[in-house]
């Protein structure tokens, strides 16, 4: 399982790449693998305001459906629209190909929340 | 192993599509002794494409070889965790096919359907008597649209207080249609967590004015029962909310403890499993709702009455949440759950219920060591493993599959998402102790071949009509339509 270095890491595996005020969210390799094969993915529509720690989306697999949740508050500027028609994306390509959407951030102060990719990986063999 | 002997007259069977032959058919009509009449051209089709022509007895065997390959709980054992799949005796078939009851009309008088009024209104009176709750009704369709109907009923008792609150309390092991519920009626879903049972702190934590509601399943979907359920309906009542039950695994419960007598405001039965009517594919369900006195006014109409004159089908009711379907719910189904227990008596259902949590605890203890077991509260009647003790990168998935080689319908898998790989199993009372035991003996194995022969579990099923099914390609790419576009 890869957890690449330059991004930042939530609890509910999700991982936030920044770039100044835009965020591109996604699921960890490690939520792909704990889904098994993804077969639907459901994502907000551009200008949608997410509000930290709701939810922003759904992704389906053979085993279960869970929520995605908005990692930082801001509005949607770009959902990567590949998703839907191809969820095996976030299967085999979690980080790059397989991002969900990107935000404008509202408050750049909920970025402190978020985990280097040390205390993830402490988190997930916790887990 | 179970015997799944003598498969060479197993046979396949094609699509209807693929079976068709130009300008067969099933029967010649005679000609038309009538006025011949050219229906309107926008109502006409300017074609029916591939519309598949057979005779008669091309589409009896299609039907029959399908139904062959059916698997119900008339062929087997059906641990199928959560859904209570207990036998459905045959007297009760019996009972909703004398023709008192399948030759009467809904619409046709009071006065002259009087006998299933009575059956209604005793029915309402027994499952008061099971649940302890004062009211009833017996319209919902099915479980899912109870929990609609009790949650209607829960906003409508808040705006007739004046009150509009927003959220309601589900904690993660509640079944997964509850948060779908309470969301169709408008409420934000806060969900807690519960470290197998749930603690009056978590409740605590989010409880508030703003809190509509707590939905609980008692027994949880780990099969435990939520045992300070009395002190975390004291803290909800306390900021003016209500509890909602799910009444789903009240196969725990019945004959032993009461949900109106511990708290609960409201709960909904699944007849289809806890009273032994149809479930599944050879459903409908059924989903009554018990009531609290205080939110009586508010069960959807008609609810049936009696006075000096007889029995009665009230619909003034001002403060009603209105109908939730047509006519008086599913009738022959309720008809099917009041012969049921007719039969069994109060002492029957008691027994039922011991048997229920008997058997799943000798399956735990059977498989316990060879099976790890996430939750070591003591379990009513279902049992949840999770994954983690299997070998060799073995999954639950492959675990299912190898019991279908063994000749048994699968447990629940994946459910409740609070196990890692959960395995849920439910026997009900149905089982004897040699069906549990062969089933437990096939499990063992199959732990044991996850040791030493991994790729049996891998490739299973290996003696199942249709071997390891692709089912990210058939949720992915589904063919929905023929002939198959290109």
């Amino acid at each position: 399982m890869s957890f690449p270095e330059e991004l930042k890491y939530t609890e509910d595996h999700e991982w936030v790449l920044i770039e100044d005020d835009v965020v591109t969210i996604g699921i960890t390799d490690f939520a792909q693998e704990q889904l098994g094969d993804i077969v639907f993915v459901e994502l907000p529509e551009v200008g949608d305001s997410l509000e930290t720690g709701k939810s922003f989306g759904v992704v389906e697999s053979v085993k279960a459906v869970s929520d995605v949740y908005a990692p930082v508050s801001g509005e949607v500027v770009e959902i990567n629209e590949e998703l839907p028609d191809d969820p095996e994306v976030l299967n085999n390509s979690p980080y790059d190909d397989g991002w969900m959407i990107k935000l404008k951030l509202a408050d750049s102060a909920s970025l402190d929340e978020l985990m280097d990719v040390s205390a993830y990986q402490e988190f997930v063999e916790k887990d | 192993m179970m015997s799944t002997a003598g498969r060479g007259l197993v046979l396949d069977e094609n699509l209807l599509f693929e079976k068709s032959q130009p300008g067969r058919v099933g029967y010649s009509i005679a000609s038309l002794d009538v006025p011949d009449v050219t229906p309107d051209n926008s109502l006409l089709r300017e074609e029916i494409a591939d519309f598949p022509e057979l005779s008669e007895v091309d589409v009896v065997r299609h039907y029959t070889r399908l139904s062959t390959w059916n698997y119900g709980v008339d062929s087997g054992f059906y641990p199928l965790g959560s859904c209570t799949m207990k036998y459905n005796p045959k007297v009760n078939e019996a009972a909703a096919r004398f023709p008192g009851f399948t030759d009467i009309h809904p619409q046709t008088p009071e006065a002259l359907n009087q006998g299933a009024l009575e059956l209604m209104y005793n029915l309402q009176h027994d499952l008061e008597e099971v649940s302890g709750f004062p009211a009833m009704t017996l319209q919902p369709a099915a479980g899912a649209q109870g929990e609609f109907t009790g949650m209607l009923m829960i906003r409508a008792w808040h705006e007739a207080n004046g009150q509009q609150r927003h959220k309601v309390i589900i904690p993660d092991t509640a079944h997964g249609t509850n948060p779908a519920s309470a969301a169709l009626c408008g409420y934000e879903v806060i969900t807690v967590a519960s470290d197998g049972v749930l603690s009056q702190e978590a409740v605590a934590a989010v409880m508030d004015d703003d809190v509509a509601a707590l939905m609980v399943t008692n027994p949880n979907t780990l099969g435990l029962f939520e045992a300070d359920v009395r002190a975390i309906c004291d803290l909800v009542h306390e900021r003016g909310g209500l509890v909602y039950a799910d009444g789903a695994n009240l196969n725990a419960l019945m004959g032993i403890s009461r949900p109106g007598d511990i708290g609960i405001d409201v709960m909904h039965f699944n007849l289809h499993k806890t009273f032994s009517t149809p479930h599944g594919g050879g459903g409908p369900g059924s989903g009554p709702v018990g009531v609290v006195e205080k939110l009586e006014p508010f069960l959807p109409a008609p609810v049936v009455t009696k006075d000096a004159e007889g029995y009665k089908l009230e619909y003034d009711r001002p403060e009603s949440i209105g109908r939730l379907k047509s006519f008086y719910g599913h009738f022959s189904i309720l008809v099917r759950a009041y012969s049921y227990i007719l039969s069994m008596g109060g002492e029957g259902l008691r027994r039922a219920t011991e048997l229920a949590v008997l058997n799943a605890n000798y399956i735990r203890a059977r498989l316990e060591g060879e099976y790890e077991l996430p939750n070591k509260q003591r379990s009513l009647h279902e049992v949840v493993f999770s994954e983690d003790g299997l070998q060799n990168d073995c999954h639950t998935l492959d675990v299912a599959k190898r019991l279908i080689d063994y000749g048994y319908h699968p447990p629940t898998i994946y459910f409740p998402l609070v196990v890692h790989g959960a395995l849920m199993i439910e026997p009900t009372e149905t089982e004897s102790k040699q069906m549990i035991d062969e089933f437990c003996d096939a499990l063992l194995a199959i732990a044991e071949e996850a040791k030493s022969a991994p790729e049996l579990l891998k490739q299973a099923p290996v003696r199942a009509k249709v071997k390891r099914l692709d089912e990210a390609t058939a949720a992915r790419k589904p063919i929905l339509r023929w002939p198959q576009e290109s």
